[in-house]
C-alpha cells in the first residue's frame, strides 16, 4: 500500500532515507488526495443526503406541500400507516413483483443460460447461442416506459392486439387483462418477466465462461447427464453471480415504479398498487406530502434491510465453502 | 441426455477424449428438441415487437378489418407522422440525447475524481466511502424527490433540465466510484512511482498517466451512464413538467390517456421512441463486451 501513494513530497524525501520520518509521511500520505474527493462529496450531501434526512423530517409533519404550513405529526404518519390498507396491499404486491422480477428471472435465467451454454452453443456453435442470446436480451435495452406502453395497448380490452387475436379465434369475452381486479396483477408479473429475463441470462453465460470446461468433460467422461452436471457443477460454481443478480433484481423489484405508472396507475382497485407508486399518489396526486415521504422512509429501511440479509447470506456462503475445501 | 449413455471409445490422450466428446454431441435427436424450445421462447420475447412492427405501418380502418396479425396491405405513414407532431420528437429527442450526454460525461468525471482519490489516493475510511455510494445507488428515489423538488423551486431550477442532470450525474457516479475505485485500486504501482520520480504533480498523473489507462473503463461507464439516463422514468417525470422540456419515455407515456391515440400511433410511437435506444446499443455493443472483458481480468 505504501508503495502506491506517491506524492512529491515522498520522492523528494526518498534521498534521505530515515525510518522514522517515513513511517510519518506515509501515514499522511493519503491527506493529499482529499481535495479530489470534494466535488463528489459536496454534490453527494446536496442531492442524496440532505434530500433523504428531509424527507424523514417531512414524514412527521402533517403537510399539504407548497406554501401550506407544516403542522407537527410526531410519528402520526407512521401509526395511520400501520392501520392502512392500501399500505399493506402495497407491500403485499411487491412480493408478486420479487416474483416476478427476481424468483421466476433467475431460475429461468439459470436454466437457459446453462442450456445455451453448455447444449446449444456446443452442439450449434457459437453463434447459435449469442443470437438466442441477444434476442432475450432486447427488452433490456428499451426505456421501461415505451415496453409498457406497447404492452399496455397489447393488453387493452377492446382494441388490443391479444384480445382481438383472442376474439378472432372465438373467444367471445375475452378478459380485460389490465382492467380487472383479479387479472391486473398476473399480467402486470408477466410483462415483467418478459422485460425482466434477459438480464441474468447475459450475466449468467458471462460467469459460464470461467468455468473450468474440464470439469465438464470429467463429468461427462463419468457418465453425468445434463441434468447431473447443471446441478452439480453449473449451479455451484456461478454462485457468485446468483447473489449479485438476487440483489440487484430484488431491489430493482421493490423499487419499481415505470411499469406500474404506464400499464395500470395502481388499479384497478389498488389490486396493482405498489409502495413507490403509492407514496408519488401521495405526494403530487392527494397532497399528503408527510404521509408520501413516511411511505417512502419505510420502503428505504425495506430495502436497506433486504439488501443486508441478502449481503449476509452471500457471506456465511462463501465462509463455508472457504471451510468445505 | 439420451447422447451421454453412448458407448465411449476408451480415452488415449487429450485430443483422441475432445473429439470423442465433439463427435457424440453432433448425434441425437434430442438436440432439435432442445433447440426448438429455445426459438420458441425466443419467439415469445420478440413477438410484440413484431406484432408493434406489423400494426405501425396500417390504418385504422384495416386494423379494424383484418386484426392485429395482418400484413398492412399499404405503408401507412399517418400514425408516424401524428405522433412525431403530437408530441414535437425533434425537441424531445434533443432533450433526452442533451441529458444523457451530459449526464454521461459529468458522471464519468466525478467518477474518476472520486476513484482517484480512493482508489489511488487510498484515503482514510474508503470502504466506507465506498459502502456510502453503494448504498446511495440502492436508495429508492421516492425517498428523494419531494425535498429535491421543493430545492430545485428555491434555486430556480424547476422545471429546468439542469436539475435533472445534477442529480443524475450524482446518482449514476455513485456506482461508476463504486466500480473505478476497485479498477484503480489494482493500478500498476511503478507508473505512479515512475511519475512521480519525474516530479509531475498528482493533478498530471491523474490526467496524463492514470486517465490513459482507464480510457476504456470510462467509456464503458459513460454508455452505461447514457442508456440508463435515457431510460430514467421517475424523476424526470416529476421534474419536467413542460412540453419542451420533457424526455421521449415522458412523452409517449403522457400521450397514453389521450383518446385520439389509435393503434397505429401508439405502435408508431413505440417504434419511433425504442429505435434510438436500439441503435445506440448496436453501436456500442462491440465496446461494451471489449470494456467489460477487460474490466473482468481486474
Amino acid at each position: 500500500m505504501a508503495d502506491g501513494t506517491l506524492t512529491e513530497e515522498r520522492s523528494r524525501a526518498a534521498g534521505r532515507p530515515r525510518a522514522s520520518r517515513g513511517t510519518r509521511r506515509r501515514r499522511a500520505a493519503w491527506v493529499p488526495y482529499l481535495p479530489y474527493l470534494l466535488p463528489g462529496a459536496a454534490a453527494f450531501i446536496v442531492v442524496i443526503g440532505y434530500p433523504l434526512v428531509t424527507n424523514v423530517y417531512f414524514s412527521l409533519f402533517k403537510w399539504r406541500g407548497g406554501m401550506a404550513p407544516l403542522r407537527w405529526n410526531g410519528l402520526g404518519n407512521y401509526v395511520d400507516l400501520l392501520g392502512d390498507e392500501k399500505f399493506w396491499t402495497s407491500f403485499g404486491n411487491s412480493l408478486a413483483m420479487i416474483v416476478a422480477m427476481v424468483l421466476v428471472p433467475t431460475l429461468l435465467g439459470l436454466v437457459l443460460a446453462a442450456v445455451l451454454f453448455d447444449y446449444l452453443g456446443r452442439r450449434f456453435g457459437e453463434r447459435v447461442s449469442s443470437v438466442l442470446r441477444a434476442t432475450y436480451y432486447l427488452p433490456q435495452i428499451l426505456p421501461v416506459a415505451v415496453a409498457g406502453v406497447l404492452w399496455n395497448w397489447i393488453l387493452n380490452s377492446q382494441t388490443g392486439a391479444l384480445n382481438v387475436i383472442l376474439r378472432g379465434i372465438g373467444v367471445e369475452s375475452p378478459p380485460n387483462w389490465l382492467g380487472d381486479p383479479t387479472t391486473a396483477l398476473p399480467s402486470v408479473m408477466l410483462v415483467l418477466i418478459w422485460v425482466q429475463m434477459g438480464y441474468p441470462v447475459v450475466i449468467f453465460m458471462a460467469a459460464l465462461q470461467r468455468v473450468d470446461p474440464e470439469l465438464y468433460e470429467a463429468a461427462e467422461l463419468d457418465g453425468a447427464g445434463w441434468w447431473d452436471r447443471f446441478r452439480a457443477i453449473t449451479v455451484p460454481q456461478i454462485r457468485p453471480e446468483t447473489f449479485v443478480v438476487t440483489l440487484t433484481c430484488t431491489v430493482a423489484a421493490l423499487k419499481v415504479f415505470g411499469p406500474i405508472y404506464v400499464l395500470t396507475r395502481g388499479g384497478p382497485e389498488s389490486s396493482t398498487l405498489v409502495p413507490s407508486y403509492y407514496s408519488y399518489l401521495s405526494f403530487f396526486d392527494k397532497s399528503q406530502v408527510g404521509y408520501g415521504a413516511a411511505i417512502a422512509t419505510v420502503l428505504t429501511l425495506v430495502i436497506v434491510v433486504v439488501a443486508l440479509i441478502i449481503l449476509g447470506l452471500q457471506n456465511r456462503a462463501e465462509r463455508r465453502e472457504r471451510e468445505g475445501i | 441426455m439420451a447422447v451421454a449413455t453412448d458407448a465411449r471409445p476408451a480415452p488415449r490422450s487429450a485430443r483422441a477424449r475432445a473429439a470423442a466428446i465433439d463427435s457424440r454431441y453432433r448425434r441425437g435427436p434430442g438436440r432439435w428438441l432442445v433447440l426448438a424450445a429455445a426459438v420458441l421462447v425466443g419467439l415469445a420475447v420478440l413477438a410484440p415487437f413484431g406484432i408493434m412492427l406489423l400494426n405501425a405501418f396500417k390504418s385504422p380502418q384495416e386494423y379494424a378489418a383484418n386484426g392485429p396479425l395482418s400484413l398492412p396491405s399499404s405503408l401507412y405513414l399517418d400514425g408516424v407522422v401524428a405522433f412525431w407532431e403530437r408530441t414535437e420528437f425533434p425537441v424531445k429527442l434533443w432533450n433526452s440525447v442533451f441529458i444523457s450526454a451530459v449526464v454521461a460525461v459529468l458522471g464519468a468525471l466525478l467518477s474518476l475524481l472520486n476513484a482517484y482519490a480512493i482508489g489511488i489516493g487510498r484515503v482514510k475510511g474508503r470502504l466506507w466511502i465506498v459502502a456510502l455510494f453503494l448504498l446511495a445507488n440502492m436508495l429508492p428515489q421516492e425517498a428523494l424527490i419531494y425535498p429535491l423538488f421543493t430545492m430545485a423551486q428555491s434555486v430556480g431550477l424547476s422545471n429546468s433540465q439542469w436539475s435533472v442532470i445534477i442529480i443524475f450525474t450524482v446518482i449514476q457516479s455513485a456506482f461508476g466510484t463504486y466500480l473505478l475505485s476497485s479498477v484503480l485500486g489494482t493500478f500498476p504501482p511503478a507508473l505512479l512511482e515512475a511519475a512521480a520520480l519525474d516530479g509531475a504533480s498528482r493533478w498530471r498523473i491523474l490526467w496524463q498517466v492514470v486517465f490513459p489507462i482507464v480510457r476504456p473503463t470510462l467509456s464503458v461507464l459513460m454508455i452505461f451512464f447514457f442508456i440508463w439516463t435515457w431510460n430514467e422514468f421517475f424523476i424526470p417525470l416529476v421534474m419536467l413538467t413542460s412540453n419542451d422540456t420533457q424526455t421521449i419515455p415522458i412523452a409517449l407515456a403522457s400521450l397514453q390517456g389521450d383518446r385520439m391515440m389509435d393503434a397505429p400511433t401508439i405502435n408508431a410511437g413505440s417504434l419511433v421512441s425504442l429505435v434510438p435506444a436500439v441503435v445506440f446499443f448496436l453501436i456500442f455493443q462491440r465496446t461494451l463486451t471489449r470494456g467489460v472483458t477487460a474490466g473482468a481480468v481486474k
